[in-house]
């Protein structure tokens, strides 16, 4: 132990550090939040895509999720920020990086982009895990192709795909941390900006760490609550 | 068209080599220490037991970049001197990994039933003999398809290196981006590389995986 190293836990509250690790905290759950919305909503839609009649939307959604979940997240977050203007050309670009908080916004848009692949890829298992019958019978009332995904099959198997969702909403806070790359100013991101101003990063990652096993806690516990009371009766539980 | 990743191709290239080589040694000390927190987490010893649980949930709540920081903040206070990235996050990586390998060890284990090693036993097999031609040919073969999904997710993690200043594949794009300003060209280009490894991989996993399904392995 040749390094002297003066611990000094109080860069976790003293002023304006805490504060700052509060604010981050604020941000991570925000940034978590809104991509889940994202995800949520446009992986049950890629997700049934998958298992539709028709070959070329078959074809289109295999392909989302094939491209986002073989890409590092951090590529994708990166392309989205500094190519995604580009996109639109040069003046609209322009435009575009003159956006405040765009960094925030481009987090939001890449982690619920790629999250949305992940629950596309349970929803299909739990889709698999409904048995042929139920299909059949939907239909024989009367049912459109439609009206079947959107009030029997879909609603079903969210029911079933439950867990996975859970570990998948836990993992989207964790992933949120990867914004910081681009500057979001999340948990992650406050911790190591104190270690730039206090050199006492070890101490306030470590803080973070608990911060972020709060928040895992936190919404197991909440995600615990809710399965209950969509579980299927009848099914094996956790 | 793509003159920006032609032009540094050699540079880029050579990040992705730094990106090969880290993914390497992470995986080699992730799968063996994953190996062994495997056997921790069916140990009937509590004080092996519950230590190696701790360690697997605490890290597996982290997000991984937190833990690359916070290796790369702990590693000079322990060594007594200043580390270079590539072992810092090296070390990192192998411990973190290895609670995602240490859970499908642990399944791995745990589908093996008493029966087979029983039936095993019955033919006269020493234990040695037993775990050498039955047990580790069959666990290894169940586990196969989830260890390759996991060293796609390895490979891909270790993009984030880039957090600590290493200039693997990642970061040297960025570096290059910041000097010519094609960010379209160069990021398509690394998520392409990527893709393609990844993509191959995880086609290889999935067939092991139904051939697992066919011979009624899995």
């Amino acid at each position: 132990m040749g390094f002297a190293y003066d611990f000094d836990w109080g860069v976790l509250w003293r002023q304006p550090y805490g504060l700052w690790l509060l604010q981050g905290l604020w941000l991570t759950i925000k940034i978590g939040f809104l991509a889940w919305i994202i995800a949520f909503f446009l992986g049950i839609f890629v997700g049934t895509l998958r298992v539709t009649p028709w070959r070329w939307l078959r074809f289109l959604s295999t392909a989302y999720t094939e491209v986002f979940r073989n890409v590092p997240f951090l590529v994708q977050l990166f392309f989205w920020y500094y190519a995604g203007p580009m996109i639109f050309g040069e003046d609209l670009g322009r435009q575009i990086n003159r956006i405040m908080g765009l960094n925030y916004y481009a987090a939001i848009f890449a982690l619920g982009l790629y999250t949305a692949s992940r629950v596309a890829e349970h929803l299909r298992a739990g889709f698999a895990s409904i048995s042929r019958d139920q299909y059949q019978a939907v239909l024989s009332t009367g049912m459109t192709q439609y009206q079947m995904y959107r009030h029997v099959i879909v609603p079903y198997a969210l029911r079933i795909i439950m867990p996975p969702l859970t570990t998948e909403f836990l993992t989207i806070f964790k992933n949120s941390s990867v914004a910081m790359t681009i500057g979001v100013a999340e948990l992650t991101y406050m911790s190591y900006r104190i270690d730039a101003e206090t050199f006492h990063g070890l101490e306030a990652t470590t803080g973070a760490m608990a911060v972020y096993l709060a928040l895992g806690m936190t919404v197991v516990h909440v995600m615990g609550m809710i399965e209950k009371k969509f579980k299927i009766p009848g099914m094996v539980g956790r | 068209m793509f003159d920006a990743v032609t032009r540094n191709l050699a540079f880029l290239m050579g990040g992705f080599l730094v990106t090969l080589e880290l993914t390497l040694f992470a995986l080699l000390g992730g799968i063996v220490l994953g190996a062994l927190v495997g056997l921790g987490r069916i140990s009937r010893r509590p004080w092996i037991y519950y230590p190696v649980t701790l360690y697997v949930n605490f890290l597996r709540n982290i997000p991984l970049i937190l833990v690359i920081f916070w290796f790369y903040f702990v590693m000079p206070i322990i060594a007594g001197r200043p580390l270079d990235p590539f072992t810092s996050a090296v070390i990192s990586f192998i411990i973190f990994e290895a609670t995602y390998f240490g859970e499908i060890f642990r399944a791995g284990y745990q589908s093996i039933s008493r029966d087979l090693s029983a039936a095993a036993f019955s033919t006269g097999m020493t234990y040695a003999q037993t775990a050498r031609f039955i047990l580790v040919p069959i666990a290894f073969r169940r586990m196969l398809p989830s260890l390759i999904t996991q060293s796609i997710v390895t490979f891909q993690d270790t993009s984030l290196a880039f957090v600590i200043g290493l200039q693997e594949f990642v970061r040297r794009a960025s570096i290059v981006d910041n000097l010519e300003v094609r960010s379209i060209q160069l990021f398509g280009f690394v998520a392409v590389v990527f893709f393609i490894f990844c993509f191959i991989g995880s086609k290889i996993s999935r067939h092991f995986e139904e051939k697992g399904r066919r011979t009624g392995l899995l």
